[in-house]
């Protein structure tokens, strides 16, 4: 099983430590691999998290991807869009998300791109980035490392604040993990610099620096843990039989 | 007392430069017969409140729009909206773009006949930048915290579509989420309901029923009957959203003409017979996710 282990695995794997330790909170995974790597965390090292169908209810235990005969969920809860908002304004949230851009402070953005009064891409808007970072503690997924991704300078329109704001969060301010096709990474570098964690497979910190257009700081060049037998079967079997992740990398 | 009203009496109440607020999130449960009907008419110089979906797309399709309070736009299984993006990237719409949050807590200081709430969502972000007409207030108490005075969103009108009513305005939503529909009565000087059914108050289903009577009807200025009027948002428990029709509607964005004269420009029973029927819409599946 393990000579065939997918990068989509690997970063699924990565992104559900994101919620290790945080106890009895919401977890919201939004995106193909933080909802299953949501779902991994709830299935192995959290299983106090809470977590939704994706739409109104809180499950007891995680959805999987594609497909499914819905009568056989366990509904344990409710959780409309205005309960999720009273639940991260009290901060019992952990959100992981995949913006635009984001910069060297851990800004983030998924509003526009270029001139905001007449952007060369319109986006979503911010939707709910400036809550969701301010009240509660967010980690990213970033399917593409790039120049482009991890920007040189602030990102184009500020959605999701930054470190050098930190003090505005009344101490909710954080983000825990990034995790992207190259690496694990964090901002618990000097000054909360951008620092690599691990290596993906294949992957030379020359390639890390390259593609990041701010400096990182190298805490560790190991590679990436590989998902566990366990983590396997549960990614392969119980939360994506479909195989759905692969289409993230074209696997 | 009879608050049934039809297209005509809805627009006839309405005016150039009003601001209007529309209920459901993204593409659920949208006032869209209403909507087509704005497009129609002569309206002009709308400011619109909303968790956009289609409804915006097409108001901006149709230049409708002067300025939008929005924190997103977005089709959900198709994420960016691309009649909204045409007019952004075009610099025909001004914007008042806000954090989810800070459109709910706007709209909750209007119904509370408040100026503004606090919070500290939009601190530290470029919301504050682009909106220089947010400000700021300080605690009064020892933290002396400085926190975003979110104004109230005061809206001269709401539109919103709901699974039952009666001619009172006794309506009932009875999908799972209710959005924040409630709020956006509350916030409004009139409200105009449409209604996939108009039934009997003895049919509203008594104390069962009640829980679903998100607020009441001394909201409700006008209630129209709109069998499948959400299409081609969904309807929970009705109908799900008609990805197909989304598609087409999104694809046109390339050239409107042809969309517009294929589905605008008719009665709402003569656009729901184009579509495909109301007895199909009614099979669409509630979407997954």
């Amino acid at each position: 099983m393990s000579d065939s282990i997918s990068l989509a695995e690997i970063c699924i794997s990565a992104s559900s430590k994101a919620w290790e330790g945080e106890g009895e909170i919401l977890a919201t995974g939004i995106g193909l691999i933080p909802r299953i790597a949501a779902g991994l965390a709830k299935l192995t090292h959290n299983p106090d998290l809470m977590m939704t169908d994706g739409e109104t209810y809180l499950i007891s235990e995680p959805v999987p991807m594609g497909k499914r005969d819905t009568t056989h969920d366990q509904v344990e809860g409710y959780m409309s869009y205005s309960r999720v908002f009273e639940n991260l304004w009290g901060g019992k949230r952990h959100a992981m998300v995949t913006p635009t851009q984001i910069d060297s402070f851990g800004q983030t953005n998924i509003s526009a791109i270029g001139d905001y009064n007449s952007p060369k891409v319109q986006l979503l808007g911010v939707r709910g980035f400036p809550g969701n970072f301010i009240n509660h503690k967010n980690s990213i997924f970033i399917p593409s490392h790039s120049l482009k991704t991890f920007i040189k300078g602030n990102v184009d329109m500020v959605s999701g604040m930054g470190y050098q704001n930190k003090e505005l969060s009344n101490g909710k301010f954080e983000i825990k993990l990034v995790v992207s096709n190259l690496g694990v990474f964090d901002f618990n570098g000097k000054n909360n610099n951008l620092q690599l964690l691990s290596l993906h497979p294949g992957v030379s910190v020359d390639d890390v620096v390259k593609n990041t257009g701010f400096n990182v700081m190298i805490k560790s060049d190991e590679l990436t843990p590989m998902p566990s037998e366990e983590e396997l079967i549960f990614i392969r079997e119980v939360l994506d039989p479909q195989g759905i992740r692969n289409s993230i990398f074209g696997e | 007392m009879n608050k049934i009203v039809s297209y005509k009496d809805v627009v006839d109440q309405l005016s150039d430069g009003m601001i209007i607020g529309i209920g459901g999130w993204g593409a659920r449960r949208k006032p869209m017969s209403l909507i087509r009907e704005i497009c129609q008419s002569d309206l002009k110089d709308l400011t619109v409140v909303s968790y956009g979906g289609p409804d915006v797309g097409l108001l901006c399709a149709h230049k409708k729009i002067k300025k939008l309070i929005f924190g997103f736009v977005s089709l959900d299984m198709i994420p960016l909206e691309a009649h909204f993006r045409l007019a952004r990237q075009n610099n025909e719409i001004d914007v008042m773009e806000l954090d989810e949050g800070m459109v709910q807590w706007g709209l909750r200081a209007a119904a509370m006949n408040l100026p503004f709430l606090p919070t500290r969502v939009g601190l530290g972000t470029d919301v504050l930048t682009s909106n220089p007409e947010l400000k700021l207030t300080k605690s009064p108490y020892a933290d002396a915290e400085e926190l975003v005075a979110m104004p109230a969103l005061n809206l001269d009108v709401a539109l919103l579509h709901v699974n039952k009513s009666d001619e009172k305005g006794n309506t009932q939503i009875i999908g799972p989420d209710p959005f924040f529909d409630e709020l956006f009565a509350r916030a409004a000087k009139k409200t105009f309901i449409s209604s996939e059914e108009v039934v009997s108050t003895s049919e509203l289903g008594g104390k069962d029923g009640a829980i679903f009577n998100r607020f009441e009807r001394s909201l409700v200025t006008g209630v129209l009957h709109s069998p499948c009027g959400a299409h081609p948002t969904s309807c929970a428990p009705n109908y799900g959203f008609d990805l197909n029709h989304l598609k087409e509607y999104s694809d046109a964005a390339k050239s409107f003409d042809d969309y517009r004269s294929k589905y605008l420009n008719k009665t709402h029973e003569e656009y729901v017979d184009t579509v495909g029927g109301s007895e199909a819409i009614q099979k669409i599946p509630l979407p997954q996710f």
